[in-house]
């Protein structure tokens, strides 16, 4: 059942839609998810929709991207779509357990492959919930901020789908699970999506996220993924950001980390709308160790938020965070770097840097380390820097018969490269270096294709 | 092949070169001596096309094409090569793809097919054995964590895979330890042809014990003051530069 509303008062009109199609919101899940609903409720009504008076949103006022006529779909709607038609991953290196989730909803035609280790759930979050009724009990809404975030106060009034990951104890995934997120249809869509994933002690498991969008309708994503990594878990969590200029995302990730842990997230932009990521980290246990990266490359109007928050609340713990960003024509992008680092977490260590590089002189943006230091047995270190091309770089390749464009986009991708080479699944790696190298050179203006995969049989032109 | 007429450059406002006039043809060596500051590497800068500098008056033509109307790059595929002074480090561009993109853009632009990569490979192994440079290099992002010695010899190492018409070598034996300077001497030896020319500045007497030149100027102040045959080195590392300085006076 989908519903078309307009958007105006964000605040009021987001209330009254959730008040008009409870019964509807609420139909097949269980109480865990549906109380946890009026908790959301009661957060957002506080909150609302944050604008750039808010600290945390300072550079980016998503309000007027909100505003509207859109379509909401509040059950599972058939888009008549073959999946394999779409979608034909050519690359035979990159093996993965893939699903798709269209406009928020994890699809009935999802087949997943009998290999997958025994134990072991990659599937739907709504399917989910009635079979794992102790996990949700546990995990769910348990790491997502809503007494902070407006945003994710508003996707847990409305979330009905998404993907759930379980990962029991000591089981090693041996390929990457591969979520493709869509968007599509006619009318302009709003979509609340819901990710859960439950990695227990000693068990490894790399996820990687492409997100798309297939018509020219203006979408607005609104989604929330809580990673609970156990104790000496290994979890690596790639999101491909790759989505037409009139789309508005707002993607939050909230990690948990349990003693001796490892988790990396790395935010690869290459094409997006206006896009925020959100990614609040909490190292709840000692000897965890942490990494954020990030790289996002912008031109045209884009623009590309990235806030981070690492709570470093137990001692012993390493945290590294990278973002670098190349920003052309009138692109627009911010990083914030928050870290925490409770009274009692000694001997914690925190590296932050983040690198931009500016095209243009009407590209903008705004960085800042935040650090905010209670221990004193602590190593923290931040670096930020905006700047231009090597000069002297350029000059030394085009004096070897490189032409200004070629040693524009080989400097480029060189600075670029170090944020690639923290992928570890080497087909991945190789085939975003290809895509980024397309990137620079131009000749990737389509934003309807897995990036990962195989071009669409439907090509769009970006906006 | 070379003819450099009057050439007056700045930087700046600052003018550093003050009406350089030189001729260099095939089979030539050229060494370009003088003191500190007195305009030795402006000028391998502005024949090679440097945009920080500004030309005000002159002329330079490259085998009869005005040289100064080209842009680096294409300075580069008619033939001029510029072993740099200090070689810059660009971390993740690897040597392998700089210098296949290097060598087939100077294809492209004589009518080349580009090389393909087992006939890269097999080309850029003959020319490292020739300047003796040790394989490992080009496994590496260019210049990146290069020794001093290392970055001047992978600077001859481009030369030789690029095989210029004429060569500016800037201040190539700068720290360099004898046996590096011996490496990037013979390479410039073997790559020596009848039809191609060297421009090798220095500071130094020592570098021309193995490259000998076939004249020798002194420039300072922006202009050549003095031009003669190789013994006009010797006499400048017995002498120093006073007195040229003083005749200039």
């Amino acid at each position: 059942m989908s519903v078309t509303k307009r958007i105006e008062d964000l605040s009021e009109h987001y209330t009254g839609l959730y008040e008009e199609n409870i019964e509807r919101i609420k139909a097949g899940l269980p109480d865990v998810v549906n109380d946890y609903r009026e908790e959301c409720l009661k957060n957002f009504e506080k909150l609302g929709i944050p604008n750039d008076r808010h600290e945390d949103y300072r550079y980016t006022n998503i309000q007027p991207f909100l505003k509207g006529t859109f379509e909401f779909n509040f059950s599972h709607k058939d888009t008549g779509m073959q999946l394999e038609d779409i979608f034909q991953c050519e690359v035979s290196a990159l093996e993965t357990y893939s699903v798709f989730v269209i406009n928020g909803w994890y699809s009935a035609k999802n087949k997943i492959a009998d290999s997958l280790p025994e134990g072991v759930y990659f599937g739907s979050f709504a399917k989910a919930v009635e079979k794992y009724p102790e996990l949700f009990e546990k995990y769910y809404g348990k790491a997502a901020l809503t007494e902070r975030d407006g945003f994710a106060a508003l996707n847990g009034m409305f979330a009905q789908d998404g993907v759930f990951i379980y990962v029991p104890k000591g089981v090693v995934l041996d390929k990457p699970l591969q979520i493709v997120n869509i968007m599509t249809g006619d009318n302009d869509l709003t979509s609340f999506q819901r990710n859960l994933v439950v990695m227990e002690e000693n068990s490894q498991a790399k996820v990687l996220v492409c997100d798309h969008t297939l018509t020219a309708s203006k979408f607005v994503v609104n989604s929330v993924t809580e990673i609970f990594a156990g104790e000496n878990v290994n979890f690596e969590y790639y999101t491909l950001e790759n989505q037409h200029n009139l789309t508005t995302q707002v993607a939050g990730i909230f990690v948990e980390q349990k003693d001796s842990s490892t988790v990396m997230t790395n935010n690869l932009t290459l094409h997006a709308g206006t896009l925020r990521n959100n990614v609040f980290y909490k190292l709840d246990g000692e000897h965890c160790e942490s990494h954020l990266y990030g790289l996002y490359l912008s031109d045209k109007n884009q623009h590309v938020d990235n806030f981070t928050f690492i709570d470093h609340a137990k001692p012993n713990c390493t945290s590294t965070e990278l973002f670098k960003g190349v920003l052309d024509d009138r692109a627009t992008g911010a990083f914030t770097g928050r870290v925490l680092v409770r009274k009692d977490s000694q001997n914690t260590n925190a590296y932050q840097s983040n690198n931009n590089i500016l095209l243009t002189d009407l590209a903008r943006i705004s960085t800042r380390p935040q650090l905010e230091i209670y221990a004193d047995d602590v190593k923290c270190s931040h670096g930020a820097t905006i700047g231009q091309l090597d000069d002297e770089a350029m000059f030394y390749l085009r004096s070897r018969g490189i032409s200004k464009e070629e040693a524009r986009v080989l400097l480029m991708y060189a600075f670029a490269y170090e944020v690639l080479d923290k992928i570890s699944v080497n087909a991945l790696r190789d085939q975003i270096r290809d895509l980024v190298e397309k990137r620079f050179r131009g000749e990737y203006d389509k934003c309807d294709f897995c990036v990962v995969c195989a071009e669409s049989p439907n090509p769009l032109s970006c906006f | 092949m070379l003819e450099i007429k009057n050439l007056h450059a700045s930087i700046e406002d600052k003018e550093i070169l003050r009406g350089i006039n030189l001729k260099v043809k095939p089979g030539e060596i050229h060494a370009i001596m003088g003191p500190n500051g007195s305009g030795k590497s402006t000028l391998a800068s502005v024949l090679t096309g440097n945009e920080k500098f500004k030309v005000v008056e002159g002329e330079v033509l490259f085998n009869g094409k005005n040289l100064l109307e080209l842009s680096p790059e294409d300075r580069a595929r008619e033939g001029i090569f510029l072993s740099f002074q200090y070689p810059v480090e660009i971390p993740g561009v690897s040597m392998v793809n700089f210098m296949r993109t290097a060598l087939n853009e100077h294809r492209k632009y004589n009518g080349l097919e580009p090389l393909s990569a087992s006939e890269f490979l097999k080309l850029m192994r003959e020319k490292k054995k020739l300047v003796e440079i040790d394989s490992n290099l080009t496994n590496r992002s260019v210049n990146e964590g290069f020794s001093g010695g290392e970055k001047k010899k992978n600077e001859i190492f481009q030369m030789a895979m690029l095989e210029p018409k004429l060569a500016i070598l800037d201040e190539t034996d700068s720290g360099l330890d004898i046996d590096a300077l011996r490496i990037v001497a013979n390479g410039v030896n073997k790559l020596k042809r009848p039809d191609n020319a060297v421009i090798v500045i220095t500071h130094y007497q020592r570098l021309l014990d193995y490259i000998v030149p076939d004249f020798v100027h002194v420039l300072y102040q922006g202009r050549i003051v003095k031009s003669a045959g190789k013994e006009l080195a010797l006499e400048l590392e017995e002498k120093g530069y006073d007195w040229i300085k003083k005749e200039q006076e």
